[in-house]
């Protein structure tokens, strides 16, 4: 069961979008999701989710995993388009009853939201299932790199240090998580009935071991890292360079013109 | 019938994924009570699978275990007896200790079998002694024992539920050879007060000629060779195949032998003691 646990959620595959630098990937991503809330009308709307959609569609991750990711925000869509159907007071009434009133307008301005979340969930989505974690953190590194004009650039790297370090200990951890449940299993620890309390208490045994060994393990690497004359990001060079290629301006140049396509159907349709 | 007896054991990782993977195929064997037993293979052969069977962590895919005659998964929400009753001491055990006291973490297990406190007490200075740790060091917290000590704290909380088959995965891994001879030495005093059946999960065979009355020898998931030591241990061509080193003494014997000097083979160091104290007696020439 403990295996089942997704950390980022990388799916392998070859397409255009896996192969997009991942700086790019990363700033267009975030465009994209501005743009979604850019978009004031529907055609707007259709512009950019037509376009992740697109992106969805040759990136060659299995449809049903997009669509996993909705489930876990579906209560999330379902409130925001309740309260925008609720409280929306435009076009014709539809339907009154106590101190509710649905309209024409409150079901359009529901639908629209819904949409909108819809198609952000996608794009962070398309994001993380074609970027291994580890490319992410490069990416935020690179991206975040002129913070160091303002003295932030040792604070940028020991960042993405950190979340590559984390994403690497996953695996390790739930493998540790495993052993000693168990180990505390085998003296007859009974982890899977009684009530709340009793169950918080029942997870001390795990709890503990596995946050001295955590704690042991970060002296181990430190030490290592030291070893290894690690100082921080100065002068630190990199064995995988990341350099932009021509599918990669192309590419960003058409998201870019698509995007800006937005603010004319903004205003004028 | 025998006590302890596994029939046809067979277990496969993330079955009907791409990444199956066979860990176990058809193991069978028995134990009797009382006997000390060396479960052998190198590392990836299925003997940690193999042993977490045993006290009912995994469930069999197929095949079953008998204790007593009687299934272990006959009543699947009993499986909590069967862990009192086959004790399995982890690898590295001594990562498990979480207590404030070492008298706490060794009491854990008996306090989880709902025993009395009286009893608890009892058993958690029996188990204490039977590894050879000091009285004083109860009260310590365990984190301050030194690495030997945990480990030697860790098995007593195993030991202390009196488990009818106590099974060590690996128990001398990681220590010095001193350290490595006095869990060995526990190990038998320990069965010999208890009578209980002993399994020992190990790569070193010479820890296992040192303690080990019968030998199972695993190869990629299955049951290679087993029977006394003495019958596993001579064919040690056979042991070498498979990736396993004899014993250095008996290196040096097979050697003797094939320059034609008529030895018995041995597997321990007072084994060869006595073998050429007794080739020399018989005078034959050198």
């Amino acid at each position: 069961m403990m295996k089942d646990i997704t950390f980022g959620q990388y799916f392998p595959a070859d397409s255009i979008v896996h192969r997009f630098d991942p700086r790019a990937k990363l700033l267009l991503s975030l465009l994209l999701m501005i743009f979604i809330f850019v978009a004031g009308n529907f055609w707007a709307l259709f512009l950019i989710g037509g376009t992740v959609l697109t992106l969805m569609m040759i990136s060659k991750v299995p449809v049903r995993l997009y669509l996993r990711n909705v489930k876990s925000i579906f209560p999330i869509i379902l409130f925001t388009s309740l309260l925008n159907a609720l409280y929306t007071s435009s076009g014709t009434v539809l339907l009154k009853w106590w101190i509710f009133t649905v309209t024409t307008g409150g079901l359009t301005r529901a639908a629209f939201m819904s949409l909108r979340i819809l198609f952000l969930i996608f794009s962070s989505a398309l994001l993380t299932y074609t970027t291994t974690p580890n490319d992410l953190t490069d990416a935020i590194e690179r991206v975040l790199k002129p913070l160091k004009f303002i003295g932030l650039g040792n604070a940028v790297h020991t960042m993405a240090m950190m979340m590559t370090i984390a994403l690497r200990f996953i695996p390790t951890l739930i493998e540790e998580t495993e052993k000693i449940m168990n180990a505390q299993k085998a003296r007859g620890a009974d982890l899977e009935s009684g009530n709340l309390m009793h169950r918080i208490k029942a997870m001390l045994p795990i709890l503990i071991p596995l946050l001295i060994s955590s704690v042991r393990r970060a002296y181990e690497l430190a030490e290592a890292m030291e070893c290894r004359c690690y100082h921080g990001g100065k002068g630190r060079k990199r064995m995988k360079q990341m350099k932009l290629s021509r599918a990669d301006y192309i590419g960003s140049a058409v998201l870019v013109v698509l995007c800006a396509c937005v603010i004319p159907i903004n205003l004028f349709l | 019938m025998a006590f302890l007896s596994v029939e046809n054991l067979t277990y496969t990782y993330g079955q009907n994924t791409p990444f199956e993977k066979t860990a176990i195929k058809d193991i069978s064997f028995s134990a009797e009570k009382g006997e000390i037993i060396g479960l052998i293979g190198h590392t990836g052969s299925g003997k940690s699978t193999l042993v977490q069977h045993l006290n009912g962590l995994i469930k069999p895919q197929s095949g079953q275990i008998l204790l007593d005659g009687t299934d272990i998964w006959a009543d699947e929400k009993k499986i909590r007896e069967i862990r009192f009753r086959v004790g399995l001491v982890f690898q590295y055990p001594e990562y498990q200790l979480f207590e404030e006291t070492v008298e706490k973490d060794i009491a854990f297990g008996p306090t989880n079998m709902g025993l009395s406190p009286e009893e608890i007490k009892a058993r958690v200075y029996a188990a204490a002694q039977s590894v050879g740790l000091r009285e004083e060091l109860l009260a310590q917290s365990p984190f301050d024992l030194s690495g030997g000590e945990k480990r030697r704290a860790a098995i007593a909380g195993v030991m202390a539920m009196q488990p009818e088959i106590l099974i060590f995965d690996e128990p001398t891994a990681g220590l010095d050879p001193a350290g490595r001879d006095q869990i060995l030495e526990n190990i038998v005093k320990y069965r010999d007060a208890t009578g209980a059946t002993i399994l020992i999960v190990s790569h070193s065979m010479e820890d296992m000629a040192k303690v080990a009355e019968k030998i199972l020898v695993m190869n990629h998931g299955s049951l290679a060779l087993s029977g006394t030591t003495e019958s596993v241990y001579a064919q040690a061509d056979a042991l070498v195949g498979m990736g396993l080193n004899v014993p250095q003494i008996t290196k040096v014997f097979l050697a003797l032998r094939r320059f034609g000097i008529d030895l018995p083979l041995v597997y321990t160091v007072d084994g060869a003691f006595d073998a050429i104290l007794s080739f020399r007696k018989g005078g034959a020439p050198v």
